[in-house]
C-alpha cells in the first residue's frame, strides 16, 4: 500500500512536471537561472566542464577512500578500520578512480577539446553528449550513495563471482555496483560513439586523419576501445544483475554456473579499459610535449600507429590479469607474449617523446613538468607491467602489493598526472583565466614525491609477501618501514591537493586573463577567444598541415585562413530531456538495488516517456546570425 | 632539471632503503626455498636485468635532453628546426625492445611449460586443499586424514597440491616457495612446489575473499622425512582421549559446543563436523586460525569471542560458557596428539 501510494504521488509530480501546471511562474523563474542554463546545455564545453568538475569531485571522495585505508595500514595490527568497511572502501577507492574519476576527467578535456582541434563548431550528437554525462553522474551518484543507504559494494572493482553473489555478500552493497555502472556504463559508450562520430565527420576542410593532433587521435582511438569493450560489461552486468536480483545462475557454482565466466567478461572489458584510460593521457602529454618544446612531434606517424597498435594489442591480452586461474600453460603464455607485444609500440612513443624534447627550447611551466613527471613514472609502470607478462614470475607478483604498485605507476602516472597536465594545459580556454604557475609548482612537487613515496616501497611490500587487497598486516615480517612510509606518501600527496584545490580558486578570483593563444600553441583550440564563443569558430579554419596553428605562424600572419564565408551558424537548442532520462534511469536504478520491481519498474517508465518525448520533438536548433558575432574573422 | 634528479635518486634510496635486506625468510618471494621459487625468482631477476637497462637507457637519454635543451634566459624568440622523425632512429628503437623481448619470452614460455609438468605419482605426495571463508583445509589422500591451517610437508619432494575452493575464489600462496594458483568452486586447480630445506613458511590468501580475507594465513612446515613420517604416524591414530578429570569435562562440553562444525578424530564422537577446520591433533599446531599462537590463554580468548581475533570468520562467540567451562574445554583440546 505504501508503495502505491508514492507511486501515486510520484505519477502526479512527474505530471506537473511535464505540463508545468502547478506554477507556471515558478518555472519560469527556473528557466532563467544559471542552473537551469547548465542542466540543459548541449555546449560540448560546457558539458566537458561539468565532467571534469564531477570527476574532481570524485576524485577527491576516491581520494579519501585511499587515505582512509594507508591510515588503517600505517601501522601492524591497526584496528582503525577493518573487515568489511576495508574491503568496501577498497572496493569503492577502485570502482570510482576507474570509473567514476579517470574516465570522466579525459571526457571533460575530449569535450572541451577535440571538436576545438579538428575545427568543429560542436561535437556530432549534442544531445546524446548531454545525456551521455547526465547517465555518468546519475550511475556515479548512485554508487556514492552506497555509503549512506545499506553499505558499498564489497566486491572489490573487479567484483569476482562468487564472493559477489547474494550468498556471500548480502545486502544491497553489490547491487549498487552493478546498477550504478550499467547506467554510468551507457553514458559511456554513448559519448564513445559521439567521439568517434565526430571525429570521422566534423573536421574542418583540410584536417585530414595524420593532420589531426595527437590529443584528437588518442580520444579516437580510446572512443573505438569504448564502442567494443562497453558492450561486455553491460553484458556481464546484466548477468551479475539478474544472479542478484532475479535468482539465475550465470556464475553460482552451485547452480550449475561457472564463476572463472565472469573473469573473463570482466577482464575482456577491463583490460581495453585501461587503455581507453591512458591513451587520451598519452595525447595529452604529446600534445603538451610538441607545445612546450616548440617542435612538432617527434615521428608524428608512428606515433598515431603506435597508438592505433595499442589500442589493438589491448583486446588481446586480458588474460594476463588471470594467469593464476588454472588455463594452462598454452593460454598463458600465448597472452604473455601477446602482452609483451605491447611493450613495443609502447617504447616507441617514449622515446619518440624525448626525442620531441631533443634539441627543442623546453619550457617548464606547471603543465610540462607534469609531463615530466610522467615520463619517468610511466616507464617505471611500463617495465613492471613487462615483468609481470612473464607467466612464472606472475605467479608470484600477482595479487600482492607488487601489483598494487605497478598499476598505480601507470594509472596515476599516466591519467593522474595527465589529466593533470590537461587541466593546467587548456585552463585558460576553458575559463579564460590563467591557473598560478607557482600554486601549481606546490601541487606538482609535493603530488610527485608523495606519490613515489607511496608506491615505490609497496614493490618491495608485494615481493616480502604482503597480498594486496588486506586490511592488516601482522608485525615481524619486514612490512614495517615500507607500509609506513607508504602511509606517509599518502598524507603527503593529500596535501598536494590542498595547493590545486587553492590554485583554483585564486584563478577565479585573481587568476590572469588568458589570451587566445597563452602557451604559443601549435593547434587549433588556440586560435579562438578565451573561452571560445558558443560556436567555436565564427568560419571554419582552413587547416594547411600538421599543427595548423604553427604552420600559419611561421608560413602565414599568425591567423588561421577561412575555410567559408560568414554566414548563420546553426546551433542545437537547449535540452532538459537528457536530465530527465537519467533522473529516470536514477531512479530505477535505486528501485532495483533494493529490488522493488515496481520502482524499477517507474523508473524506466520514465525512461521511456523521455525517450517518446524526444522522438517527436520537433527541435531545429537556432541560427546565428553574421552580425550577431561577437568576433569577426576566423 | 638537477634537482629533479637528486631528488628522485633520494626516493628511489628511501625506497631501498625501506627494503633492506630481502625481507623475511620465511616468507619472501626474494629468497625462494625450493626449486620451484629459484626459477621464479631467476625469471624475476632477469626481467629486472632487462628492465634496468631500459629504465638506465630512458633515463640517461631524457636527463641529457632535459638538461640540454632547457629554454635560457634569451631564447625566448628562438624557433628549434622543425625535425619530422627518423626512419633509423625510429626503427632501432623499435627493434631493439623487440630483441630485448624475445631474449624474455624464451624462458618465460619454457618455465612456464615446465612447471606445469606433473611430478611422477611415485616421486612425489598429494596433498587436497580446500578453501573455505577464511580457514584452509589439508587432506593427505595417501595417508587417509585432514588437518587445517597448517600443512606438514616433506623436504626434497615435490608435493602436488590439488586445490578446490568450497565457497568464494581464495588464492594459494607461499612467497618462499612459489607461487601462486587459485582455488575457485567448480574447478581443479594443481600446483606443484618443493622445499629444499625444514623450516615453516608462511602462507597467504591472496583473492579477495571477505572480511576475514587479510588474516587468511596458513602455515607450511617443511620437515626432515623422517620427522614427518613420525607426525604422519602420530595423526593417523591420533590420541584423542582426555588425560585427566578436566579435559573429560572439556570433551563432554566439546559434545555440547563444538561437534557440529569441528572434527576430532579418534575420540569416538558420533558426528564429525565439516563446516568448521578439522581439530585432530591440535596440540601440533604452531598457531590458532592463522593468526595467534597456539597457547591455552588464545584458544580460551577465541573460543569467547572469534571475532575480535579474525573480524568475519563464521564461528559463533561462545561467551556463554563458563571460566570453568572454558578452562575445561581448552585442557582438552590443547592435549589433542
Amino acid at each position: 500500500m505504501g508503495t502505491l501510494i508514492i507511486l501515486l504521488v510520484f505519477v502526479l509530480f512527474l505530471a506537473a512536471i511535464f505540463t508545468g501546471g502547478y506554477n507556471r511562474r515558478y518555472l519560469e523563474r527556473a528557466r532563467e537561472s544559471w542552473l537551469w542554463g547548465w542542466i540543459t546545455t548541449v555546449d560540448h564545453k560546457k558539458i566537458g566542464i561539468m565532467y571534469v568538475t564531477a570527476g574532481g569531485l570524485f576524485f577527491l571522495i576516491g581520494g579519501l577512500e585511499a587515505l582512509l585505508m594507508r591510515l588503517q595500514l600505517m601501522f601492524p595490527n591497526n584496528d582503525f578500520i577493518s573487515g568489511d568497511i576495508y574491503n568496501q572502501l577498497l572496493s569503492m577507492h577502485g570502482t570510482t578512480m576507474i570509473f567514476l574519476v579517470s574516465l570522466p576527467l579525459l571526457f571533460g578535456l575530449m569535450n572541451v577539446v577535440v571538436p576545438l582541434q579538428i575545427g568543429a563548431r560542436d561535437v556530432a550528437f549534442p544531445f546524446l553528449n548531454a545525456l551521455g554525462f547526465w547517465l555518468y553522474f546519475a550511475g556515479g551518484l548512485l554508487l556514492n550513495l552506497s555509503w549512506l543507504f545499506g553499505g558499498a559494494p564489497d566486491a572489490g572493482w573487479t567484483n569476482y563471482a562468487t564472493l559477489a553473489l547474494p550468498e556471500y555478500s548480502p545486502g544491497p552493497g553489490v547491487n549498487y555496483y552493478v546498477m550504478g555502472l550499467q547506467i554510468t556504463g551507457i553514458g559511456t559508450l554513448m559519448s564513445g560513439i559521439n567521439f568517434l562520430v565526430t571525429i570521422i565527420n566534423m573536421r574542418t576542410p583540410g584536417m585530414t586523419y595524420l593532420r589531426m593532433p595527437l590529443f584528437t587521435w588518442s580520444a579516437f582511438v580510446a572512443s573505438a576501445l569504448i564502442l567494443f569493450t562497453f558492450p561486455p560489461l553491460t553484458a556481464g552486468l546484466f548477468m551479475m544483475m539478474f544472479d542478484r536480483l532475479f535468482g539465475t545462475h550465470f556464475f553460482a557454482v552451485a547452480g550449475g554456473g561457472n564463476v572463472t565466466i565472469w573473469q573473463h567478461i570482466f577482464w575482456i572489458f577491463g583490460h581495453p579499459e585501461v587503455y581507453i584510460l591512458v591513451l587520451p593521457a598519452f595525447g595529452v602529454f604529446s600534445d603538451v610535449f610538441s607545445t612546450f618544446s616548440r617542435k612538432r612531434l617527434f615521428g608524428y606517424t608512428s606515433m598515431v600507429f603506435a597508438l592505433v597498435a595499442i589500442g589493438f594489442l589491448g583486446f588481446m591480452v586480458w588474460v594476463h590479469h588471470m594467469f593464476t586461474v588454472g588455463l594452462g600453460p598454452v593460454a598463458n603464455t600465448i597472452f604473455a607474449i601477446a602482452t609483451m607485444a605491447i611493450a613495443v609500440p609502447t617504447g616507441i612513443k617514449v622515446f619518440n617523446w624525448i626525442f620531441t624534447m631533443w634539441g627543442g627550447r623546453i619550457r617548464f611551466s606547471t603543465p610540462m613538468l607534469f609531463a615530466n613527471g610522467f615520463l619517468v613514472v610511466f616507464v617505471m609502470g611500463g617495465v613492471t607491467g613487462v615483468m609481470l607478462a612473464v607467466v612464472p614470475a606472475n605467479f608470484q607478483f600477482h595479487d600482492s602489493y607488487f601489483v598494487v604498485a605497478h598499476f598505480h605507476y601507470v594509472l596515476i602516472g599516466g591519467t593522474i598526472l595527465g589529466s593533470f597536465a590537461g587541466i593546467y594545459y587548456w585552463w585558460p580556454k576553458m575559463f579564460g583565466r590563467m591557473l598560478s604557475e607557482q600554486l601549481g609548482k606546490w601541487h606538482f612537487w609535493p603530488f610527485y614525491i608523495g606519490f613515489h613515496l607511496t608506491f615505490f616501497p609497496q614493490h618491495w611490500l608485494g615481493l616480502y609477501g604482503m597480498p594486496r587487497r588486506v586490511y592488516t598486516w601482522m608485525p615481524g615480517y619486514d612490512l614495517e618501514l615500507g607500509n609506513l612510509l607508504s602511509s606517509i606518501g599518502a598524507i603527503l600527496m593529500t596535501i598536494s591537493l590542498f595547493f590545486f584545490l587553492y590554485n583554483v580558486i585564486w584563478s577565479f578570483t585573481k587568476g590572469e586573463k588568458a589570451g587566445s593563444d597563452p602557451w604559443d600553441g601549435r593547434t587549433l583550440e588556440w586560435t579562438v577567444s578565451s573561452p571560445p564563443p558558443e560556436y567555436n569558430f565564427a568560419q571554419l579554419p582552413r587547416v594547411r598541415g600538421l599543427d595548423p596553428l604553427w604552420v600559419e605562424k611561421s608560413a602565414g600572419n599568425g591567423e588561421m585562413q577561412p575555410a567559408e564565408p560568414l554566414g548563420p551558424i546553426h546551433m542545437p537548442n537547449p535540452n532538459h530531456l537528457p536530465f530527465l532520462m537519467s533522473l529516470g534511469f536514477f531512479i530505477s536504478g535505486f528501485g532495483f538495488v533494493f529490488q522493488s520491481i515496481q520502482v524499477g519498474v517507474l523508473g524506466l517508465v520514465l525512461v521511456v516517456v523521455t525517450l517518446f518525448i524526444r522522438s517527436f520533438e520537433e527541435d531545429h536548433g537556432y541560427h546565428i546570425q553574421p552580425e550577431e558575432l561577437q568576433t569577426k574573422g576566423v | 632539471m638537477k634537482r629533479k634528479g637528486l631528488i628522485r635518486a633520494a626516493v628511489l634510496l628511501s625506497g631501498v632503503s625501506a627494503v633492506t635486506g630481502c625481507g623475511n625468510r620465511n616468507i619472501s618471494v626474494l629468497k625462494p626455498a625450493g626449486p620451484v621459487g629459484d626459477s621464479q625468482m631467476d625469471l624475476i631477476r632477469l626481467s629486472l636485468v632487462i628492465m634496468t637497462l631500459v629504465v638506465i637507457v630512458v633515463s640517461v637519454l631524457y636527463i641529457y635532453a632535459v638538461v640540454r635543451f632547457r629554454e635560457r634566459p634569451g631564447q625566448k624568440k628562438e624557433i628549434p628546426e622543425q625535425v619530422e622523425g627518423s626512419k633509423k632512429l625510429e626503427l632501432l628503437w623499435t627493434i631493439i625492445p623487440i630483441l630485448l623481448l624475445v631474449i624474455l619470452g624464451i624462458p618465460t614460455v619454457s618455465t612456464t611449460f615446465q612447471l606445469n609438468k606433473k611430478p611422477e605419482p611415485a616421486e612425489s605426495m598429494r596433498v587436497n586443499v580446500t578453501g573455505y571463508q577464511y580457514w584452509w583445509a589439508f587432506e593427505y589422500p595417501d595417508y587417509g586424514f585432514e588437518t587445517a591451517n597448517e600443512v606438514h610437508i616433506p623436504a626434497g619432494k615435490k608435493v602436488e597440491f590439488i586445490m578446490t575452493s568450497h565457497d568464494v575464489i581464495h588464492a594459494f600462496w607461499v612467497p618462499s616457495l612459489g607461487g601462486k594458483q587459485d582455488l575457485s568452486p567448480g574447478r581443479i586447480n594443481r600446483l606443484v612446489l618443493q622445499a629444499d630445506k625444514p623450516g615453516i613458511y608462511e602462507g597467504r590468501c591472496t583473492e579477495l575473499c571477505g572480511a576475514g580475507h587479510a588474516l587468511m594465513n596458513f602455515r607450511v612446515i617443511v620437515q626432515q622425512p623422517e620427522d614427518f613420517e613420525a607426525w604422519v604416524n602420530r595423526l593417523k591414530k591420533p590420541d584423542s582421549q582426555p588425560d585427566n578429570d578436566t579435559a573429560a569435562e572439556g570433551k563432554k562440553l566439546f559434545a555440547q559446543n563444538c561437534m557440529g562444525c569441528h572434527a576430532i578424530q579418534g575420540a569416538g564422537y558420533k558426528v564429525l563436523g565439516q563446516t568448521g577446520p578439522e581439530l585432530t591433533g591440535l596440540s601440533y599446531r604452531t598457531r590458532l586460525a592463522g593468526v595467534v599462537n597456539n597457547t591455552k590463554e588464545d584458544l580460551s580468548r577465541w573460543i569467547t569471542n572469534p571475532q575480535r581475533i579474525k573480524p568475519g570468520n563464521h564461528m559463533p562467540a561462545f561467551d556463554h560458557l563458563t571460566e570453568k567451562q572454558r578452562k575445561a574445554l581448552t585442557e582438552y583440546l590443547s592435549g589433542l596428539k
